[in-house]
């Protein structure tokens, strides 16, 4: 009988609707996580095939494949498209699928912007790869646009560029207030903060950073906009403006930015490393305030970016020192994942095995970030390929592996089958060896003095480019290998059990799997 | 939507505008800074005082750079290289400009100051840099720079440089920018 009354009680739990209309007007978490993954997933791809243009083009020292024009537009789009495209709502669908999920609510607290931050989002780069077709060509003056460069000297196509650095931008700022609202006002019963899953923090801390930060961003582009069309002079010198003035706008808003790139793997690697070690993790609140701490350190080291234009002695011991107080947080994160897994019983499945690369290899990319921080040496590495390689080390096995990690880790919940453990398992092997025979030569031949961003280099740099190249075709088309073993899984495999993983906890994995299109409709009960 | 996710989302939704006026607010925050500091050379124009004025002063040398910004076909040069002066006395230098086209052209000379600590020991009385210059075909001009070092200036500092660059402005003129508008209509 009470089976009867419940499915009754069901009846407007319709599931999903039916053709294209379903993608378009969707409301759901799930389906727009799902959106947002499969859009950063193309954008990764449009991003990587720019990067392979570049490293081509690199593989031997003179001019080869493209003009040097076209070589400017290919590295800055490829800047762009990977942060704006790539990396970062990426990581808005992950929180997506999961912040709901594993705080027993039942959707995102806004589901109407929510739909519309996605698809504001196609059209923004839609603008920014037509520029690509313009006469002109598209922006060429780098991902951080500084003025005068993309102001004066800019090709015509910059106020396309502008308008939708702009969408992009309403895109992360509505998704950021759905995160907060979400988490601050819709965790069921029993779940505090100080009892959160570590993603949700750390998505928790990153939505605070976007809300304060991406709005500067457009402040920024708009004082472009003015210069070029309205007769400003922000960053033009000839009208009393200052184009120092414009890095520090930009910076200001691009120091945060790099953490809002890397804080949600922070805790997504959390989640993996305590899975697969079968431990509690080492330390959770320090965990939390660590995170807390760097978001709140982000906003007074932006000026390390820009030691060589000529600031005062003070501010550069100011900011050299802020930045290296970054290392103790940092360092308190790192310790934590390593004495989790300190006598935890270890199996090494793909996501575990992300974890373990994202580990070691962003802490060379921290590493290699100190020794930026330090002035006097900033003063020969600054516009090397010392920091192409810093850089390229903490998103790319950073943030890109835990982004990896994390498919593997929770697709058997997205849709209920097991990946292809096997070819995970390559997948990581060709994109682990990729990318370090791709980037790690970039130190030497940063050290050695190659300047980033030039289409050409000095004979002395050939081996360690070509070197380079190799690695980054090798990372390349191993990516293609990861979009076969995701459309794999997705069309079928072994089925996944709700908890799919022996060490799992949190509340995702109360749900069956595939997770049904409404969870927690009612909020689950907390001990 | 439940009480307090309203109250969430007004609180969040005013901090976006803020956060908006907060980085067009970083532009006069800037300046402010830059003047009190001195740093970037931004030499503002100061009044005559004499209590500045002292002859126990000591030598030093100011050395003048003149450049011009791109395509700015100007004659622009400084009439000595480099002037022997005392700290705590008024001193006038002067460049030499002229235009050299056959077109009615304005300009702006912007200022910077080496090393950027004595920057806020210089005192500019009058300077070509604080006005736009306008110069007819063919017609040139000696720009006078009336300025003192002050005593304050920290000993280590015996060589200060003054560099000059000038800009192309006539199609920033409200002249020129009138007529571009005009075009666009």
């Amino acid at each position: 009988m009470s089976a009867v009354i419940e499915n009754h009680h069901d009846d407007h739990h319709h599931g999903p609707a039916k053709g294209i209309t379903r993608w378009l007007y969707t409301t759901n978490h799930k389906d727009i996580g799902t959106l947002y993954l499969w859009f950063s997933f193309a954008m990764f791809l449009i991003g990587g095939a720019m990067a392979m243009v570049i490293r081509a083009e690199l593989f031997q020292p003179g001019m080869q494949i493209v003009e040097p024009e076209f070589y400017n537009q290919m590295i800055t789009l490829h800047g762009l498209i990977m942060i704006f495209g790539g990396v970062m709502p990426a990581f808005v669908g992950l929180a997506n699928w999961l912040v709901p999920m594993m705080i027993g609510a039942p959707d995102m607290a806004l589901p109407r912007m929510n739909n519309l931050s996605f698809w504001i989002l196609p059209f923004a780069f839609f603008i920014l790869l037509s520029s690509l077709f313009m006469e002109g060509g598209a922006p060429n003056f780098g991902w951080t646009f500084y003025a005068p460069l993309s102001t004066t000297y800019a090709p015509p196509s910059v106020t396309f560029f502008i308008f939708s650095v702009h969408i992009m931008g309403a895109s992360s700022i509505m998704g950021a207030i759905n995160v907060v609202v979400t988490i601050m006002n819709m965790r069921a019963p029993g779940v505090d903060l100080m009892k959160m899953p570590l993603f949700v923090w750390s998505w928790l801390i990153t939505a605070y950073l976007l809300i304060a930060v991406m709005p500067v961003l457009a402040g920024a582009v708009t004082m472009m906009l003015m210069d070029i069309h309205f007769g400003t002079s922000f960053f033009n010198a000839a009208g009393g403006g200052d184009p120092v003035l414009f890095q520090h706008i930009f910076w200001f808003f691009g120091h945060p930015e790099v953490y809002i790139m890397i804080l949600p793997a922070f805790g997504i690697v959390s989640h993996i490393i305590e899975t697969f070690s079968r431990k509690q993790l080492f330390g959770y609140s320090s965990m939390v305030w660590a995170m807390l701490s760097i978001a709140i350190l982000s906003f007074v080291v932006w000026a390390h970016h820009m030691f060589t234009v000529g600031l005062p002695l003070a501010a550069e011991i100011f900011f050299m020192w802020a930045t290296m107080l970054i290392a103790v947080p940092t360092g308190v994160k790192v310790f934590n994942w390593v004495a989790t897994m300190f006598r935890g019983s270890i199996t090494f499945e793909t996501p575990m095995l992300f974890a373990v690369a994202f580990v070691v290899l962003f802490t060379i990319g921290g590493l290699s970030g100190l020794m930026l921080a330090i002035v006097p040496a900033d003063f020969q590495y600054h516009d090397t390929y010392f920091v192409v390689a810093h850089f390229h080390y903490v998103l790319v096995p950073g943030a890109i592996f835990s982004i990896m990690a994390a498919v593997y880790y929770w697709i058997p919940k997205w849709c209920g089958n097991m990946y292809d453990e096997r070819l995970g398992k390559l997948h990581f092997w060709l994109s682990f060896v990729g990318v370090n025979v791709t980037f790690f030569p970039q130190h030497f031949i940063g050290l050695a003095g190659m300047p980033r961003r030039y289409p050409d280099y000095a004979l002395q740099f050939a081996d360690w480019n070509m070197v380079s190249s190799v690695g980054a075709f090798l990372f390349g088309f191993s990516q293609i290998l990861f979009l076969f073993i995701v459309l794999k899984t997705v069309m079928g495999g072994k089925k996944a059990t709700g908890q799919v993983w022996e060490g799992a906890k949190g509340l995702e994995w109360t749900v069956a799997s595939p997770a049904p299109y409404h969870t927690f409709s009612t909020p689950p009960k907390i001990d | 939507m439940n009480k307090g996710a309203k109250k969430t989302l007004i609180k969040l939704v005013v901090a976006v505008p803020l956060m908006f006026a907060f980085g067009f607010a970083l532009v006069p925050l800037y300046d402010v800074f830059c003047e009190i500091t001195g740093i970037n050379g931004k030499v503002f124009q100061s009044e005559y005082s004499d209590e500045l004025v002292t002859n126990e002063g000591r030598p030093i040398a100011l050395q003048f750079i003149s450049t011009n910004n791109e395509n700015m076909p100007w004659t622009f040069k400084p009439s000595e290289q480099v002037m022997k002066i005392e700290t705590g006395k008024y001193h006038t230098a002067t460049f030499y400009v002229k235009n050299t086209t056959n077109k009615k052209m304005m300009a702006q000379a912007v200022p910077s100051v080496a090393p950027s600590n004595a920057a806020e020991h210089l005192k500019k009385l009058e300077c070509f840099c604080f006005e736009q210059q306008v110069l007819m075909p063919g017609e040139d001009a000696v720009l006078p720079v009336k300025l003192l070092v002050s005593n304050d200036l920290p000993s280590n500092i015996k060589n200060i440089i003054l560099s000059y660059t000038i800009f192309d402005i006539t199609d920033y003129s409200d002249e020129a920018m009138a007529h571009n508008l005009m075009d666009m209509e």
